[in-house]
């Protein structure tokens, strides 16, 4: 690499190149901060209903691409046009997903609404253990390379691309999330739902079915986890059983940002931070680069030695990218733990 | 004259937009038992839990013993020495009756965890004397033969009692009793009168908030009643049942 | 402690037991040895975590941070990595320090926060370390990457190099048999310090803010420095096991210190008993083991049953803990060897 390029993060564009990036790593950040969004919005419903943190809803959105990836890969080369192909895998997933839902809240957490709070929190661990090694007895321990059968066009805006996969991730995350409000604000069972948010005991007198309310919770979370799941393997063409882990960490940690409990929270989180990650992950390598720090640069500053002939001394460069959920997380929680639109968490007496 | 004990001045609480306590004034000299009362929801146990410092105030401030009171946090107030118990009990329950009077003795002791893993003389001697001191209010309390029972396995009354025996164990000032007589039977509540006046006798001085007016108003040397938020009454017991504002603010509810 | 001539009787031969077992398990092959010296790791690691989740009710899901802490000192400190070669009771001491640092650091900014946000935030750190870990090999290599650090210093006791085989007065101590006996060494004193601690001024202020936290600090426990101390316990002793294991390994990679590793000391510590110190142990030993059992005796059965391995034992083993936790949360919430108080209460209620 000659001194001149060392300058910029990738010369590939000839006009403005540094836009040009930004733009792109919005575009990126938008595309998987619409993932998080709607898995957040799974940690969030059944949060703001009985306030336990489902550990396992990470790993439902891996079964969900999973399921997807089999039924893609099954009626791949048949003679269904590619685009009825993938709703037949999204078509699986969902009750797939839901049943598993449903299963976890019936026979892993119900028994336990009761018990002190460590004992869910540590049933939920154990269900995602439980999961993510069933999946990988089924799946197998290797990356599936998700199947791409539909023409993934791209299209150029301004000096960045955008691909119909990411259009088609962003739009379908918008119209769940407006599906899922609609629902949540304006049906009689939604009404049911918040109202059991705001007092499960109260919500009871007044004549809402408290467990099939919890129950719901969690089956409309898995469905949308499982979109979510077939959008993030399509997204990065791959699926793996360990990919529900990080993925749900982060939805987690969206919710969180959002405010928990808060569904409107949970999807601005999700956008937030998919745009944080992406930003951080395209410019950290820059910002931490101490030859490019003032007065570090040339052979002459005070990083001289390492720093002649363009060289780099970039303490965290984008191999850190995983790292930025979780300060977010710890961030959020340490100085504003109510997140951006929720109410009080922190302990209360 | 009396000796001013603790002194709140312009305590006010907000919860959203509702004010749960305005401008609250009030004044508790050492060795008396001092009593609030008021309706349902009238913010006592908001006052109670802004004297320990459970819930932040958003204006006043207490004195104790003539220096301004720290409310940051409770152990701040308990070592300041007020001590509370609570309406719906909060005990350890997994621990026995012995350990939770224990517990309470932490504040006025000092071994640290290097002293407790070399098991120094030092410590061995703090130990037995926290064991013999909490033994000692067990008896106190009256119930020293359930020491060795857990405490959630203790019957309501003893429940109570071992409460405030917690509480004794952090040597208070000031001890204040969040409704104890809640949920009591008459022998119960008879035999708790005994206690807090014994207490009264050892000198000790109690801020009893009570549902019970007719407990209070027999036990109490002054009594202040809070309606919505606002201090309308602060007198000695005789004064108060003729307070007009007080007989209107329980409206329906006989004082006698 | 009164005890009687039984139980002093029933202890010196548990004692002598635990002295001959190695070299009964020798004879069986070295292999056991080593799993059994893996099983005595975990136990450290349990009884540590145990301080934390058990005594103090706080859910820590990143303990295997202070486990890497600690083998990462190890390993830095005593390898040709860089060129540094000190004798391992400089750094084992050291680990744990550096570790308890680490716990100090990350617990205090997480303690105000409500239980279920501890044990993500405790999780998220567990992987923040990790993936330094991983990733600390640029733009100066401290930690040598995924590659790890090899070739990393045994024990060393004046002439007795733990790395080879020493025979005295006829038998043969291989380095895993000498390991063992330093690591009953280690277990010894922690359980003295778990057994001290949990009777103390500070184990009773643990217990308290496990019970009620609101009612501890009506009771004058400063609840937030008592908790800090739980995790700085309970990460110095992952610290000494990481140390230990560092140096038994003779190889330390990011690998190692995986989020599965936490939930294994977990599931130990759930089904055994959370609190109960000889409950910790036997889940221990008893979760160490099982799976080692799984692969000896399930692998072969499905491969004389199927002709093939259906189930790796690797997965049966990471199912065999996630049921742990839940069908104990389920079925036995406290754990199949209850903390004491509950046994006492138990007996009572018998009698």
């Amino acid at each position: 690499m000659s001194p001149r390029d060392a300058g910029t993060v990738s010369s590939g564009f000839e006009r403005s190149p540094t836009m040009d990036i930004l733009l792109q790593q919005i575009i990126n950040g938008l595309t998987t901060g619409s993932v998080y969004a709607v898995v957040a919005l799974g940690y969030t419903m059944v949060y703001g209903v009985i306030q336990l943190i489902n550990f396992a809803h990470g790993e439902v959105v891996m079964i969900g691409a999973m399921v997807a990836f089999s039924v893609i890969s099954a009626l791949a080369g048949g003679s269904l046009p590619p685009l009825a192909i993938v709703l037949a895998g999204v078509i699986a997933a969902i009750p797939a997903c839901m049943a598993i839902g449903y299963l976890l809240e019936r026979a892993a957490y119900r028994p336990l609404r009761h018990a002190p709070r460590l004992a869910p929190l540590i049933t939920a661990i154990g269900m995602s253990i439980i999961l993510q090694h069933l999946a990988l007895l089924i799946w197998g321990r290797n990356p599936l390379a998700f199947p791409q059968i539909i023409d993934n066009r791209v299209f150029a805006i301004g000096g960045a691309a955008i691909s119909s996969v990411q259009i088609a991730i962003i739009l379908m995350s918008l119209a769940m999330m407006a599906g899922l409000s609609w629902f949540v604000y304006r049906t009689r069972f939604g009404i049911a739902i918040r109202a059991t948010a705001e007092n499960v005991h109260v919500a009871g007198l007044m004549g809402v079915n408290a467990d099939r309310v919890i129950a719901a919770t969690f089956v409309i979370g898995a469905g949308l986890g499982a979109v979510a799941g077939v959008m993030y393997g399509s997204y990065y063409g791959i699926a793996h059983y360990t990919m529900g882990f990080s993925l749900g960490l982060k939805a987690f940690s969206a919710a969180v940002l959002g405010g928990i409990g808060n569904i409107a929270g949970a999807m601005l989180g999700g956008i937030l931070l998919g745009l944080v990650e992406a930003l951080g992950t395209g410019y950290v390598g820059d910002l931490t680069d101490l030859c490019r720090w003032p007065g570090a640069g040339g052979d002459i500053g005070w990083m001289g030695a390492h720093c002649a002939d363009g060289a780099h001394f970039v303490l965290f460069g984008s191999n850190y990218q995983e790292v930025f959920a979780f300060l977010m997380l710890i961030l959020v929680l340490v100085f504003r733990p109510s997140g951006l639109l929720g109410e009080r968490v922190s302990e209360r007496a | 004259m009396t000796e001013v004990l603790l002194e709140a001045r312009g305590i006010a609480k907000r919860f959203g937009g509702v004010q749960a306590l305005k401008d609250v004034s009030l004044t508790i000299n050492r060795g008396e038992i001092y009593g609030l009362i008021g309706p349902n929801g009238a913010g006592k146990t908001t006052l109670f839990n802004v004297f320990t410092g459970l819930y932040p105030r958003d204006g006043g401030e207490v004195l104790c013993c003539g220096s301004p009171l720290n409310l940051e946090s409770p152990h701040q107030v308990a070592a300041a020495g007020i001590a509370r118990t609570f309406q719906n009990i909060r005990l350890f329950g997994n621990m026995t009756a012995l350990e939770n009077v224990m517990v309470g003795r932490h504040l006025r002791t000092k071994a640290g965890v290097i002293q407790a893993i070399l098991r120094t003389r030092a410590e061995r001697t703090e130990e037995a004397a926290i064991r013999r001191r909490a033994d000692e209010l067990l008896h106190y309390v009256g119930i020293a033969d359930r020491a060795d029972d857990l405490a959630r396995h203790l019957s309501y009354g003893d429940q109570r009692r071992l409460e405030i025996a917690r509480a004794l164990a952090t040597e208070p000032k000031l001890l204040a009793l969040d409704e104890p007589a809640a949920g009591m039977n008459a022998t119960e509540t008879a035999a708790l009168r005994g206690l807090i006046e014994g207490l009264r006798r050892d000198g000790l001085t109690v801020l009893l908030i009570e549902h019970d007016v007719k407990l209070v108003l027999g036990l109490c040397d002054r009594v202040a009643v809070l309606d919505y938020g606002v201090k309308i009454a602060e007198d000695v017991p005789e004064a108060v049942r003729a307070n007009p504002k007080v007989i209107e603010a329980y409206l329906g509810a006989s004082v006698d | 402690m009164n005890m009687t001539g039984r139980d002093k009787l029933g202890l010196a031969l548990i004692a002598v037991a635990l002295i001959a077992l190695p070299f009964v398990l020798a004879s069986a092959g070295t292999a056991w040895v080593r799993i059994t010296n893996f099983a005595v790791l975990f136990v450290l690691l349990s009884l540590g975590l145990n301080i934390v989740v058990g005594f103090a009710g706080l859910l820590d899901l990143g303990y295997v941070a202070f486990y890497a802490v600690g083998a990462y000192v190890y390993a830095l400190l005593a390898s040709p990595h860089f060129g540094l070669h000190l004798p391992f009771w400089v750094i084992l001491p050291l680990g744990a320090a550096v570790a308890c640092v680490a716990g100090v650091i990350l617990g205090a900014p997480t303690l105000r926060l409500r239980g279920d946000y501890l044990a993500i935030v405790t999780l998220g750190f567990g992987e923040i370390v990790r993936i330094f870990m991983n990733n600390l090999s640029s733009p100066i290599n401290l930690t040598n990457g995924p590659k790890g650090i090899s070739r990393i210093d045994s024990f060393q006791i004046g002439p007795v190099n733990f790395a080879g085989s020493d025979t005295f007065a006829g038998l043969v101590f291989s380095g895993p048999i000498k390991y063992y006996y330093f690591l009953m060494l280690v277990l010894l004193g922690v359980i003295v310090i778990n057994r001290r601690l949990q009777d103390s001024r500070i184990g009773r202020a643990w217990v308290a803010i496990r019970e009620d936290e609101i009612a501890a600090k009506a009771s004058g426990i400063n609840t937030r420095n008592i908790k800090l101390l739980a995790f700085a316990m309970g990460a110095s002793f992952g610290g000494i096991a990481g140390g230990m294991f560092a140096a038994m390994q003779t190889f330390v990679s990011p690998e190692s210190f995986v989020l599965n590793e936490s939930i294994m000391v977990l599931s130990m510590v759930v089904l055994g008993g959370m609190g109960n110190i000889w409950g910790v142990i036997a889940g221990a030993v008893l979760l160490s083991f099982v799976p080692e059992l799984l692969r000896y005796t399930v692998e072969p059965a499905q491969i004389a049953l199927f002709g093939k391995l259906l189930i790796d034992p690797e997965v049966l083993r990471m199912l065999v803990f996630g049921a742990a936790l839940v069908l104990t949360m389920r079925f036995r919430p406290a754990g199949l060897w209850p903390e004491t108080r509950h046994r006492r209460e138990m007996s009572e209620n018998r009698a």
